[in-house]
C-alpha cells in the first residue's frame, strides 16, 4: 500500500473485477429489473423509492446478496430518473429531491420546451451520477481504511454523529427528528437480548421475540402510512403537456453551452452535500438551485423557465444519490432512510456492514459500483427513446396504483417469514406512522434508528465493557473525540438557527428548508 | 402535540431492568427512555405557546375516515381470509377492500382490479416464487 499511485491503480483493478461481478448475466438482468422498477416508480405519483424497494425487499430472498443489492439500489437511483420527468411536465414534486425542478422545469414545459428540459435532465443526471460514482470509487477505500482503526467507542461516537445528523439535518422539526430517531432506537431493542438473551417489550407475545420486522416497519412507515396520506389526494393529472416525442428531447447548442456550467457547479454541491451525513439529495438539489441563482446575472429570470434551474439541481440530486452510498458502504452508517432500508436489506442477507465490508464482500461493493454506471447507462437508454411511454405511466390513476400495492405489501411481508401475524403488525405500525406524520413527525429517522440501534447498542455496550463502566472513554480517545465534539457542533447550530431566525426574518436557506418539509411526505 | 409528548413520557418508567452500566440489558433502553421523556418535554412545551384554536392540524382538511378505515382493514383482510381460505381470496379481499376507499372507484372496477390483481399475483407467488400458502384452502370457522 505505497503511495498514490498504486492506490489508484489497486481502485482500478478493483473497479475491473465490480465489472466482471456485474456483467454477469443474472446481475445484469437484477440490475436492469431495478433500474426499471425504480423509474416507473419515480414516474408514478405517490409512490415513492422507500415504498418499493421495501416491497421488493422480501423478493430478494431468495437471491443472492450481490444480485439483491444491485436490484434495490437499481430502483433508488431509478427513481431519481422518473421523478424528475413528473415534476417537469406535470409541475408535480411527486418525489421531493425534484421539487425544485419544478419550478424552472414546468414553465419550459409551458413553453413547449419540456422534451428540451428532460433531455438535458437525462444527461446532466448522468454526468452528476458519474461523478458520485468515481468519488465512491476512490473515497470509499480510503475512509475504510481510516475506520478500521476504529474501536467500539468510536463506531458508537460514529453512530451517534451519524444518527444524530440524519435527524435533524433533513427536514422538518431538528427536535421532532431526534425524538423519532430515539423512538427508532427503542424499536430495535424489541426482542430477545443479544447478550443476556432475556425478552424486552415483547409484551408476551412470542411473534416478537425476534424482534420487529424490518420489513414490517418499512412497510408499514412508507407504505400503509403513506397511502393513508395521499389516498383521495391525488386528482386526476393534466395531460395538457405530456406529449413529448423523442427529436423534443434534443437540446439546442445554445442550450448545451448554458448547461454545462451549472451541471459542473451541481456537480460539486451534490457531492459535498453527500459527504455530511444526513444531508441527501433532497437539500443538494435546493443549494444548487440557489447557488444558481446566485451566480447568475439574471436571477429575476429563474422561475420562468431557465434551463440552468433545471440543470442544477438536477445533476446535484444524481451525484449525492451516488455520494450518499459511500458512508453506508464503508462505514456502514446510513445517512438516510433509503440508506438504512439497503442496509438493512444486507443485513438480512447476513452481511454485516461496517468497514470489513469492503475486504470480506468485495463482489457486493465493487459490483454494486460497477452495477451503478450499467444502470446509470441503462437509465439513459430506458429514458431517451421510451420517454413517450413514461409520460403515458403518469396517467395510471392512483385508484388503480394503491389497492395493488397493498397487495404486495400484505404478500411481501408474509412472504418474509410466512407469518400472518406480521402482517397486522405492519398494519399497526401503519396506523401509527399515520398519525406520526399527522402530528409532523417524519418517519424517516425512525428507520435510521431502527437499522443503527442494535448495532449501536452492542458497541456501546463493548465499549463500556473495555473501558470498565467509564464514560469518559468516548472523550479520552481522540478520534470519538472529535466525533462527539461534532455532534455537540451540530446542535449548537441547530440551536442557533432556531434562535436566530427570530431577530432576522429573511435567510434564503431556512425558508427553504421549511418549504422542503412542507412537501417533503416521502 | 401535547399528548403525544405525555404518552412518551408515560412510556419511560414502564422499562424494566434499569440497572446501571455492567451490561444490564435494560440500560440502554432506560437511557433511551429518559431522553424521549425529555424530547417530549420539549415538544409538548414547543406546542404551549401556539393558541389552543389551532390544534385543527391534527387532521387533514379532508377526512378520508372511510378510506383510511379501508386501506387499514386491507391487511387484516388479507389475514383472514388468507389464513383461513387461501392465498386467493385473500388477495381478492386486500385489494377489493383497499380499492373500496377511493372516492372514484366503482364498484365493478374494484371487482375487475381484485380479480387481475388476484389472478396476476397468485401467478408470481405461488407458482414463480413458490411462496409456501395454499391457493385455496378451508380451515373451518
Amino acid at each position: 500500500m505505497g503511495g498514490e499511485g498504486s492506490m489508484v491503480a489497486q481502485a482500478l483493478t478493483d473497479l475491473w473485477y465490480g465489472f466482471g461481478v456485474a456483467l454477469e448475466p443474472h446481475n445484469i438482468v437484477f440490475c436492469f429489473i431495478g433500474v426499471l422498477v425504480g423509474n416507473m416508480v419515480g414516474v408514478l405519483p405517490g409512490m415513492g423509492p422507500l415504498a418499493t424497494i421495501s416491497i421488493l425487499l422480501p423478493l430478494t430472498f431468495g437471491i443472492k446478496p450481490v444480485g439483491a443489492i444491485l436490484m434495490l439500489a437499481g430502483v433508488m437511483y431509478g427513481a431519481q430518473y422518473g421523478g424528475a420527468i413528473c415534476s417537469i411536465l406535470l409541475n408535480l414534486p411527486c418525489h421531493p429531491p425534484h421539487a425544485v425542478t419544478c419550478l424552472d422545469g414546468y414553465p419550459m414545459t409551458k413553453q413547449g420546451r419540456g422534451g428540451v428540459a428532460l433531455g438535458v435532465t437525462v444527461f446532466s443526471s448522468f454526468v452528476g451520477a458519474s461523478w458520485g460514482i468515481t468519488e465512491m470509487i476512490f473515497l470509499a477505500p480510503v475512509l475504510v481504511r481510516v475506520a478500521m482503526e476504529f474501536g467500539p467507542a468510536e463506531i458508537c461516537s460514529l453512530m451517534l454523529l451519524g444518527l444524530l445528523a440524519g435527524s435533524t439535518l433533513a427536514r422538518g422539526s431538528p427536535v421532532k427528528g431526534v425524538a423519532m430517531t430515539v423512538l427508532g432506537l427503542m424499536l430495535g431493542i424489541v426482542g430477545t437480548d443479544i447478550e443476556t438473551g432475556s425478552e424486552r417489550f415483547t409484551f408476551g407475545l412470542t411473534h416478537l421475540d425476534d424482534g420487529i420486522e424490518l420489513i414490517a416497519l418499512a412497510l408499514g412507515l412508507f407504505g400503509i402510512a403513506e397511502f393513508m396520506n395521499s389516498v383521495n389526494q391525488i386528482s386526476t393529472i393534466n395531460a395538457q403537456y405530456t406529449n413529448v416525442r423523442l427529436r423534443d428531447l434534443r437540446p439546442s447548442k445554445d442550450d448545451m453551452k448554458r448547461t454545462i456550467g451549472p451541471m459542473i457547479r451541481g456537480t460539486l454541491v451534490g457531492s459535498l452535500c453527500s459527504l455530511i451525513p444526513g444531508t441527501g439529495p433532497t437539500i443538494a438539489s435546493f443549494v444548487a438551485y440557489a447557488t444558481e441563482k446566485k451566480i447568475s446575472k439574471h436571477p429575476e429570470k429563474f422561475g420562468t423557465g431557465l434551463i440552468e434551474g433545471v440543470v442544477a439541481p438536477e445533476t446535484s440530486t444524481h451525484s449525492s444519490v451516488q455520494g450518499d452510498f459511500i458512508p453506508t458502504m464503508s462505514l456502514g452508517i446510513p445517512g438516510d432512510a433509503v440508506m438504512a432500508l439497503l442496509l438493512g436489506a444486507l443485513m438480512i442477507q447476513g452481511i454485516v456492514p461496517g468497514p470489513q465490508l469492503i475486504k470480506e464482500h468485495p463482489d457486493i461493493f465493487w459490483g454494486l459500483v460497477a452495477s451503478f454506471w450499467i444502470g446509470n447507462i441503462m437509465l439513459v437508454i430506458l429514458n431517451v427513446p421510451l420517454i413517450g411511454l413514461w409520460v403515458k405511466l403518469l396517467t395510471i390513476p392512483y385508484k388503480y396504483l394503491y389497492p395493488s400495492a397493498m397487495f404486495f405489501v400484505c404478500i411481501g411481508v408474509y412472504a418474509a417469514n410466512n407469518d400472518m401475524f406480521q402482517v397486522g403488525e405492519t398494519a399497526v405500525i401503519g396506523f401509527i406512522g399515520y398519525v406520526l406524520l399527522r402530528l409532523g413527525f417524519h418517519p424517516a429517522p425512525i428507520l435510521l434508528g431502527f437499522v443503527l440501534g442494535p448495532r449501536f447498542e452492542e458497541n456501546f455496550r463493548r465499549a463500556m465493557l473495555i473501558s470498565r463502566g467509564d464514560l469518559l472513554v468516548f472523550l479520552e480517545r481522540p478520534i470519538s473525540a472529535v466525533f462527539i465534539g461534532l455532534c455537540l457542533l451540530l446542535i449548537g447550530l441547530q440551536v442557533y438557527v432556531r434562535i436566530r431566525p427570530k431577530k432576522k426574518e429573511v435567510g434564503a436557506t431556512p425558508t427553504i428548508f421549511e418549504s422542503t418539509a412542507g412537501t417533503a411526505a416521502e | 402535540m401535547m399528548f403525544f409528548g405525555l404518552v412518551m413520557a408515560l412510556k419511560g418508567p414502564a422499562y424494566r431492568l434499569g440497572t446501571l452500566m455492567h451490561m444490564g440489558p435494560g440500560f440502554l433502553p432506560t437511557a433511551l427512555g429518559a431522553l424521549l421523556i425529555c424530547l417530549g418535554i420539549g415538544i409538548a412545551a414547543a406546542a404551549i405557546p401556539v393558541p389552543e384554536g389551532e390544534d385543527e392540524n391534527l387532521l387533514p382538511e379532508h377526512r378520508e375516515w372511510f378510506a383510511w378505515a379501508c386501506i387499514l382493514c386491507s391487511p387484516l383482510a388479507f389475514m383472514l381470509f388468507g389464513s383461513f381460505f387461501g392465498l386467493a381470496p385473500g388477495t381478492f379481499a386486500c385489494v377489493f377492500v383497499a380499492a373500496l376507499g377511493d372516492r372514484q372507484m366503482t364498484l365493478k372496477n374494484a371487482i375487475i382490479l381484485s380479480l387481475i390483481i388476484t389472478v396476476f399475483g397468485v401467478g408470481l407467488f405461488s407458482y414463480i416464487l413458490q411462496v409456501p400458502m395454499p391457493v385455496f384452502t378451508w380451515r373451518g370457522l
